[in-house]
């Protein structure tokens, strides 16, 4: 838990993104990001571009291979496919945040729970709306495992993997200082069907500072 | 008198190759084939990135795989889940038991930290190759590149998490002789290579030797254990023939 000393009034950038909806925003190298969970228990799903390089994208296996470890946190360098610092975790006063539970997709929603579940509205879809209105040339082959901000996702020592309830609360926030020019695509989740986030989507705002 | 050329028993595989030293393979096996790796000497990893054939958009997918049916790690009868919902390959046999797939691969950097620096001209085919420009260089003869890298698997490898989520890699986990089956469920580009494990903390570069064996195998029928295992894997192997009956 690291809170940050930097003021909302003197950011440069200040958004709030309705649940379910799409983000996309360039982060150039110094400047700070900063995703607040307004209400509590949302999850921000997350993708990172070089803003230069689309195929030079993040990496879930890449930054918890460099860590050693599964879940991010303060200090948690997040690391890109091609092995390049992408941005550093500078304050978080959740305390852990998930990269293996991915996104939801309409499709995955029939396998996990039903086929009447096709219809509701999922992440997948979202993120393909946030690469297109960076780059129309980019399409689902650039969308890879992401970042669940907000999101609680334990494995047991046997091997489990379990969807608990949000470690989140509201106010809770994350920043991460760009450790190169990046495009951050969220999907602010719409899923209803697990506890993700507590079955009641939530705006998220995102706050931008220069260095 | 038989055609020697035509092998008539079921059992034997169709195909088979031994790799060696940091060996790379890539192919598409069709659906109703069964790949059988067996780590021929004991401590073997084999980093593998499945796509789709007829579509390469669609892909391994790691998170719906783990989700899908709760789980950190792979063995049978578990399933190999691509992003559509579908499952591109049932783990049908598997004498290993644990095999990860959250670490990902080895890169250059790495392979010149932990082995040291040692080339072409130093030591010909032995020189040091890493993981990642092996899955690039089989991704290319299929028109694939960066673009299409995604987490892979680690067979053979296991590695555990604590309480707090940090990692340890477990040696001599996979012994000689061990072997797990792929069969596939969808025509599927299967891209591998044997590099090692990038937790293991092993400063010897040596990759173990792997054999790949092809077998034909009966389609799931309705009690097959893999479809049966979850009921997310019974809705997964309804959105693959659904997928497979308006195609054909």
């Amino acid at each position: 838990m690291t809170t940050s000393p930097l003021d909302p009034a003197t950011a440069v950038y200040r958004h709030v993104i309705a649940a379910g909806d799409p983000w996309s925003h360039e982060i150039r190298r110094g400047q700070t990001l900063r995703i607040v969970d307004l209400e509590g228990n949302q999850a921000a799903d997350t993708l990172f571009y070089d803003a230069r390089d689309p195929a030079n994208r993040y990496s879930a296996s890449d930054t918890i291979q460099r860590q050693a470890a599964l879940y991010l946190s303060t200090g948690t360098t997040l690391y890109s496919q091609l092995g390049d610092a992408l941005l550093t975790i500078v304050a978080d006063t959740c305390g852990r945040h998930d990269t293996l539970g991915g996104a939801c997709s309409r499709e995955s929603n029939t396998m996990r729970y039903a086929f009447d579940k096709e219809s509701m509205h999922a992440c997948r879809d979202s993120f393909i709306c946030g690469v297109h209105a960076w780059r129309p040339d980019l399409g689902k082959r650039d969308i890879a495992p992401n970042i669940n901000f907000f999101m609680n996702v334990p494995v047991t020592p046997d091997g489990r993997l379990t969807f608990a309830d949000g470690v989140s609360a509201p106010g809770c926030y994350v920043e991460l200082r760009a450790d190169r020019d990046v495009v951050c695509v969220i999907s602010n989740c719409p899923q209803l069907n697990n506890p993700c986030n507590a079955y009641n989507p939530t705006p998220v705002e995102v706050l931008v500072w220069n260095s | 008198m038989d055609d020697p050329l035509i092998d008539v028993n079921p059992n034997n595989p169709v195909y088979t190759r031994d790799l060696t030293r940091a060996g790379m393979w890539s192919g598409v096996i069709s659906r109703g084939k069964t790949l059988r790796l067996t780590d021929l000497a004991g401590g073997a990893n084999v980093g593998v990135l499945l796509y789709h054939a007829d579509v390469p958009t669609e892909r391994y997918n790691l998170p719906d795989t783990l989700k899908g049916q709760h789980i950190f790690y792979l063995r049978h009868p578990y399933c190999l889940h691509s992003d559509m919902g579908r499952v591109l390959a049932s783990i049908t046999a598997d004498t290993v038991g644990w095999h990860d797939t959250v670490c990902g691969c080895s890169d250059a950097r790495l392979v010149a930290a932990r082995y040291g620096e040692n080339n072409y001209q130093a030591a010909r085919n032995d020189w040091h190759r890493n993981a990642r420009d092996c899955f690039l260089i089989e991704l290319a003869k299929w028109s694939l590149g960066p673009r299409d890298l995604m987490p892979n698997l680690n067979l053979f490898s296991k590695v555990v998490a604590d309480d707090a989520g940090r990692l340890t890699f477990v040696p001599s986990h996979s012994r000689p002789g061990g072997h797990v089956d792929l069969r596939f469920e969808l025509n599927t580009l299967v891209v591998l290579n044997t590099c090692q494990h990038p937790l293991d903390p092993d400063s010897q570069f040596h990759p173990r030797p792997v054999r790949l064996e092809v077998f034909r195998t009966a389609p799931p029928g309705a009690d097959d254990a893999c479809r049966r295992s979850r009921p997310e894997n019974e809705r997964a192997f309804r959105n693959t023939e659904d997928y497979v009956t308006l195609r054909d």
